[in-house]
């Protein structure tokens, strides 16, 4: 459920939807945290639910020190409506045994807003690819038989890969095959939700293995870029230029007490 | 996977959990048969959060037009030493009441309701106080409050309350090892207080915000962020500390609160909170045992 964050900004209709999943690294979050900052996005709500760990901070987009002192929790909506463009960023982990209950939460809401379409940003443990995705570009994304028809053409002119299926039973029979996103946590599930629902959902990911997961981030919202166009590239040939929050700070840690030098 | 040194480690991941957890669960969901699905439904029940209120409070509450209390400032304290702060500095000026309780059964907390009756002050609950004179509710939490029951905690506390006209202030605690800084932790002044306040809260604050990428969880978080969701004025002191247990100075550090305009009508007098500020850190010093 949403509640309204009494901005004045309004989710506008028949927008796009950008979403990240909780999985390895955190980087769909990241990326999501790149894309509210750079495009300077009002909060236009918070979404309700129980399926999330409570959390509170003060304001992780803040640029002056007033702004500093807005109060941000664990789930919330962000909007552009010129770019007819919402963002929902998650910013704690699912309870356990809760992410088939928030899945069903989240289709409920995509629903009722009727957003013309839904991606997902998600990420998988790279350890786990197999062979023949050890090669090429790190980037998969799947689509719902619902957005195939309208999106599938133009993801194969940008030379995107679609994120192949693996064999439920490997080296021992391989006829059976299956979607399988290991470190994706609830990705597959919405995916799968969605595609009973006919939602018009993407799925965008990147392999990738625990650490700094900043250059992931970068990189999948630069990926994502190139469909959606959500930022001008500054130069011919140049990557666009994405702001890095400030809440970004100290993420290896504090400083080091000077008496060990 | 493999080190550099050969030995192999599971791999860590601070984000998700095992892979493919939910997906196995829900295969053996089509195996369990109908004796497993009664235990889980039996226990998911037991972990509901149940507000309990005396006999008076109750005839209150049933009187009023809308069932709910009638209070203007609703003060949790959240851990050993907020509760201890509250006791002994606000509870003590005498012209509060005990009304009622709240009961979590989890993991921790495993005291049925049945030996509740016995025990009111079981560490399974929380106990609330009322002032009706100052027109203030106080819920003392000093018991283990589990992931999944903080939601439903909100939920069924603050719809006893009128949102109108409410005010929220939360004490809480937090090691100073969590802090995040570019200095060091090493010459940090502990204890200190950082606060966090919700978007409608307008009054002073007794102390500086919480900078980012500092952020505060558990309950303490789920009652600011419903305060946030429904646009109820709400304040977060959350106090770092270098002391695991309750100890006086982490309690004092929690006085620049009574300062604030809306809490310093609640504070006791000075004789009494000493007396009995050093009547509850005594009786913590019986229990530890490491200098006889």
């Amino acid at each position: 459920m949403l509640v309204p964050a009494r901005t004045g900004v309004d989710v506008p209709a028949d927008c796009t939807l950008l979403l990240p999943a909780i999985s390895v690294g955190n980087v769909g979050q990241l990326a999501i945290d790149l894309i509210i900052a750079t495009l300077n996005m009002p909060k236009v709500g918070y979404f309700y639910t129980d399926c999330l760990l409570p959390m509170v901070g003060n304001n992780p987009y803040a640029t002056n020190e007033e702004n500093a002192k807005e109060l941000s929790i664990n789930a919330e909506v962000y909007a552009l409506p010129s770019s007819k463009l919402a963002v929902l960023q998650l910013r704690s982990p699912i309870i356990k045994k809760k992410s088939k209950d928030f899945c069903q939460a989240l289709i409920s809401w995509i629903k009722r807003s009727s957003f013309s379409k839904v991606i997902l940003l998600s990420s998988s443990h790279a350890y786990q690819r197999v062979d023949h995705q050890l090669f090429g570009t790190p980037f998969r994304y799947l689509l719902t038989p619902s957005l195939e028809g309208s999106v599938a053409g133009l993801l194969k002119g940008l030379e995107w890969k679609e994120m192949e299926k693996v064999s439920s039973y490997p080296g021992m029979n391989d006829e059976e095959k299956r979607i399988s996103i290991p470190g994706g946590g609830f990705t597959k599930r919405l995916y799968d939700d969605c595609c009973s629902e006919e939602i018009q959902m993407a799925v965008v990911l990147k392999f990738c293995s625990e650490g700094d997961n900043i250059p992931d981030a970068l990189a999948l919202v630069n990926h994502v870029n190139t469909w959606l166009q959500l930022l001008e590239h500054s130069d011919a040939g140049l990557s666009p230029e994405w702001k890095i929050p400030s809440s970004w700070r100290l993420l290896f840690g504090n400083g080091l007490p000077p008496a060990l030098f | 996977m493999a080190t550099f040194f050969g030995e192999v480690v599971p791999v860590y991941s601070r984000a998700v959990q095992e892979e493919e957890e939910d997906e196995d669960e829900d295969e053996y969901l089509e195996e369990e048969d109908e004796e497993d699905r009664e235990i889980k439904r039996e226990l998911q029940e037991k972990r509901n959060v149940v507000v309990s209120w005396s006999p008076v409070t109750l005839s209150h509450i049933d009187s009023s037009p809308d069932k709910k209390i009638s209070c203007s400032h609703f003060i949790a304290a959240v851990g050993d030493n907020p509760a201890a702060f509250v006791s002994s500095y606000i509870l003590s000026s005498g012209d509060w009441e005990e009304v009622g309780s709240i009961r979590c059964w989890n993991e921790r907390c495993r005291v049925s309701s049945s030996t509740r009756s016995v025990l009111p002050h079981a560490p399974s609950c929380c106990t609330f106080y009322r002032s009706t004179a100052k027109q203030a509710l106080v819920c003392l939490c000093t018991c283990y409050v589990a992931e999944d029951q903080m939601f439903q905690w909100c939920e069924k506390v603050f719809g006893f309350l009128h949102k109108s006209r409410l005010k929220v202030t939360v004490l809480s605690t937090c090691p100073v090892s969590n802090y995040k800084t570019t200095q060091s932790t090493f010459d940090l002044p502990v204890p200190f207080l950082k606060a966090l306040k919700t978007s409608t809260y307008v009054d002073k604050m007794a102390c500086g915000h919480l900078e980012q990428p500092n952020v505060v969880d558990g309950l303490p978080a789920a009652v600011l962020m419903h305060c946030q969701e429904f646009a109820i004025p709400g304040v977060l002191y959350h106090c770092y500390t270098d002391m695991a247990k309750l100890d006086s100075v982490t309690v004092e550090a929690f006085c620049p609160v009574l300062s604030c305009p809306d809490m310093s009508h609640l504070a006791a007098d000075a004789a009494q909170v000493k007396e009995v500020l050093k009547k509850v850190v005594k009786e913590v010093e019986l229990q530890s045992n490491l200098y006889i």
